[in-house]
């Protein structure tokens, strides 16, 4: 065959396989625009949902504080909200119905008055004085500064009526209403007002827990990932662990709550809802992840490091740890940390364990009651009250800022730190 | 240096381990422990939530297990790895009641707190429905009476129209939550029962024992397997089984998600807590039943006819041990939280009328334990 007839076929069939080759990437580049665009309504949505529960609404009032109402035995215990309410009819003289008032009352948080009992404690010379202070409003005004409450509906149709409204907008015609930035959504714990309702208790309860699964699962994981590529001998049995450990990475996280439930709580009587006891649960759901990974990594060393470390006299336990490890440990530290990152947005688990519940105080070690970030957004979108709306959705967007550090250190890591072959 | 260090690591996680391991036994609560209902749940922590605040004692642990749930763990055994309070958004079951005595809890004290409604709402573009109770039986309900031969049939109705001339001519299709709810089994007692006692068959069959129930489940065209020598359990199974044809949607137990789904889609019907339609007046809509609408007053005074009363079960033998505990109760019975200007109310909660919150806070107070009769 001349080189000019094959020059011919391979010309004829040259553009047939540019255009599919053209088209494969096409369909390549139409699937990573497609998948963007749904991230970017995902992280739109949550975003416009969610950013103005970054900052509140708050109403500044004259509070006398009374020596009357504070100079009793126990400060601590004294009647703050009959201060507010005080003022709010000092400022409203003319609301005079029961009913009305009590609505009145409910312009400013419940929360305001653990505000105001703190001042006090912490300063006892403002008893006497009357200062103007900014105090939490209700989470139905901040709804309506917001602007989730429609002022055109009838008054029938919204949370507040025609004469709240009016009153708000008193307040804010003598500039008595102010945004500011949601600090106590950082600072606190749950509660059942959305006003005063924060992330710090779920935050330290995923801490603590992912401190747990981290000290357990990192140096075991890793330990059982050496032992089983470098030093385990190959035959059935180890063919039959490998297996499982393949079959345990799959298993639904429920399943790791169900045993949590069975061992830890039932047998080991550990107390329930306690960071211990999610730490461990997501310690077993992660460890076949760092197991899988450490072994890749491992794996990815060629084999001529181990025999030249071999080769000039170093044990095999030398040649492993001095030579082999510091090679795989990027790789075992991304494995970790995607594993870390996939319990840290797990609440399935921590269903069977009891940490889906109502916890205000700030857990403070690993027996404490505590939630976790995933479990605090699915109770709060749960809630009946509106503004928990928003503030589902800036826990997501704290959760998910958590996830992308977690895993841009792992892209990080990986990008630094690995050697190519 | 890196074997250094997974030794030292290895080290403390075996120390770690060890001593969480021993000393958990050992560990006594300082907090109270409560469980059970998720109708009950928003109630009970604001309550826990303003007694944490406002004492030195820390504040209750709440969780939603469901009413089942809750006083299954409760029943368990006395001891601080066992709740103190379980809440339950139904009285207590006689057989919950024996778990109980069986594992030693012998004096339990039962506390009713209020009512809630239970709505069938739909969206505010469309109108306002005005159901009975039979209406709602005849459109959810998996067999109903043939208007004819007065046989049990599947259920041939696709309109409301079909089910009642005077509603309107649109597909029926509700949204609810599934078996598991306790929502869901008060629904099916108050709202299908009712409606299904307006059929002079089937009340005579919930009536009936033995032979009588074979001849009216023949008239009825009942399979024989059904029979049981009590006629109001046979009675039971027809009134509560809900049509499975894709009528009723389980919408899960997420009462937001509900009221999110008849706001997209005008047509459908929902069933949720009151606390949900509280919230959301400016979305959706309660409809009729009877003749009522689900209103707050409607709600306490009994003329709604789909409410329920809530309660919480406390383990009296926990009440001198568990620090907070009487607190919470004198909270929780305190006019301020669930008095008819409370704090509870503000919540969705419908209140109790006077003589009944006076019983139970006196039964509080004595800690009267429960007798079953």
């Amino acid at each position: 065959m001349s080189t000019e007839k094959t020059m011919h076929i391979v010309q004829r069939g040259l553009g047939k396989r540019y255009r599919q080759e053209k088209i494969f990437k096409l369909m390549g580049l139409s699937a990573i625009l497609f998948s963007l665009a749904f991230l970017v309504f995902l992280f739109s949505s949550i975003f416009l949902n969610g950013y103005k529960a970054f900052y509140q609404t708050a109403v500044s009032i004259d509070i006398f504080f009374d020596p009357a109402v504070l100079e009793v035995k126990d400060p601590a215990s004294a009647n703050y909200n009959g201060l507010i309410k005080e003022s709010l009819r000092n400022a409203f003289p003319e609301v005079k119905k029961r009913k009305q008032k009590k609505n009145l009352y409910g312009l400013v948080s419940t929360s305001a008055s653990f505000h105001l009992r703190d001042m006090v404690l912490a300063d006892p010379g403002l008893v006497g004085q009357t200062k103007t202070i900014w105090l939490l409003a209700d989470d139905d005004v901040d709804m309506l500064m917001k602007s989730y409450i429609d002022r055109d509906l009838p008054q029938a149709d919204r949370r507040m009526n025609d004469l709240e409204i009016s009153w708000v907008d008193k307040l804010i015609a003598e500039g008595r209403v102010t945004s500011r930035f949601n600090i106590g959504f950082f600072t606190n714990g749950d509660s059942r007002e959305p006003e005063s309702a924060g992330i710090m208790g779920a935050a330290m309860g995923s801490m603590y827990m992912l401190a747990i699964t981290l000290a357990l699962a990192f140096p075991i994981g890793i330990g059982a990932a050496i032992y089983l590529e470098e030093f385990a001998v190959k035959n059935r049995l180890t063919d039959i662990i490998e297996v499982n450990i393949n079959n345990l990475a799959a298993v639904p996280s429920i399943v790791f709550g169900l045993l949590g439930l069975a061992v830890f709580l039932n047998f080991f009587e550990l107390p329930r809802s306690a960071p211990l006891v999610g730490g461990l649960v997501l310690f077993l759901m992660t460890l076949p992840t760092i197991i899988i990974t450490g072994r890749v990594a491992l794996q990815s060393v060629p084999p001529s490091i181990r025999e030249a470390a071999l080769g000039i006299g170093a044990s095999k336990m030398q040649a492993v740890f001095h030579h082999v490890l510091p090679l795989a440990m990027p790789g075992m530290l991304t494995g970790t940390i995607i594993g870390m990152a996939r319990a840290l947005g797990e609440s399935a688990p921590l269903l069977m364990i009891g940490m889906v519940a109502f916890i205000v105080d700030i857990p403070t070690g690993i027996t404490d009651p505590a939630t976790a970030l995933p479990v605090q957004i699915y109770l709060w979108a749960d809630s009946p009250e509106r503004a928990f709306v928003e503030r589902t959705s800036a826990a997501i967007m704290v959760l998910l800022t958590f996830l992308i550090l977690m895993n841009g250190t792992a892209v990080y890591l990986r990008s630094k730190f690995e050697r190519r072959w | 240096m890196i074997q250094k260090s997974v030794t030292i690591i290895a080290v403390a996680v075996a120390l770690l381990a060890g001593s969480a391991l021993g000393t958990s036994k050992a560990i006594a609560r300082d907090y109270v422990s409560i469980v059970g209902s998720s109708t009950v749940y928003p109630f009970a922590t604001t309550v826990a939530e303003q007694f944490g605040k406002s004492t030195k004692f820390r504040t209750p642990k709440v969780e939603s297990t469901g009413s089942g749930g809750g006083l299954k763990l409760f029943c368990s055994g006395i001891g601080v790895s066992h709740p103190d309070i379980s809440n339950a958004s139904r009285r207590i079951k006689k057989s919950e009641y024996d778990t109980c005595q069986a594992n030693g809890i012998e004096d339990i004290i039962e506390v009713k707190v209020g009512y809630d409604g239970i709505v069938l709402a739909n969206s505010k573009k469309s109108i306002t429905m005005k159901l009975a109770r039979k209406d709602i039986f005849l459109a959810l309900a998996k067999q109903v009476p043939d208007s004819k031969t007065g046989k049990l049939i599947n259920n041939p109705y696709r309109t409301w129209k079909e089910v009642n001339p005077s509603l309107p001519d649109t597909r029926i299709e509700v949204l609810g939550p599934p078996p598991t709810s306790g929502t869901r089994d008060a629904f099916a007692e108050l709202a299908m029962e009712g409606g299904a006692k307006t059929f002079a068959d089937l009340t005579a069959l919930r009536k009936a024992r033995g032979d009588e129930v074979k001849i009216l489940m023949d008239k009825l065209g009942i399979p024989e397997n059904a029979y049981n020598e009590k006629g109001k359990t046979v009675f039971k199974l027809v009134a509560h089984s809900i049509r499975e044809d894709g009528v009723y949607i389980e919408a899960g137990e997420n009462d937001n998600l509900i009221v999110q789904k008849l706001e997209a889609n005008p047509d459908a019907l929902g069933i949720f807590g009151f606390s949900f339609l509280d919230q959301n007046e400016d979305k959706v809509q309660g409809s009729f039943i009877d003749g009522h609408l689900p209103t707050f007053e409607g709600i306490s005074d009994g003329s709604y006819p789909v409410s329920r009363p809530l309660y919480f079960y406390v383990k009296k033998a926990h009440v001198s041990v568990i620090p907070g505990i009487s607190g919470y109760l004198e909270e929780f019975t305190s006019d301020k939280a669930w008095g008819d200007e409370g704090y509870l109310a503000d919540k969705g909660m419908i209140p109790m009328p006077d003589e009944e919150r006076t019983k139970f806070s006196t039964d509080v107070k004595n800690l009267t334990p429960l007798v079953w009769q």
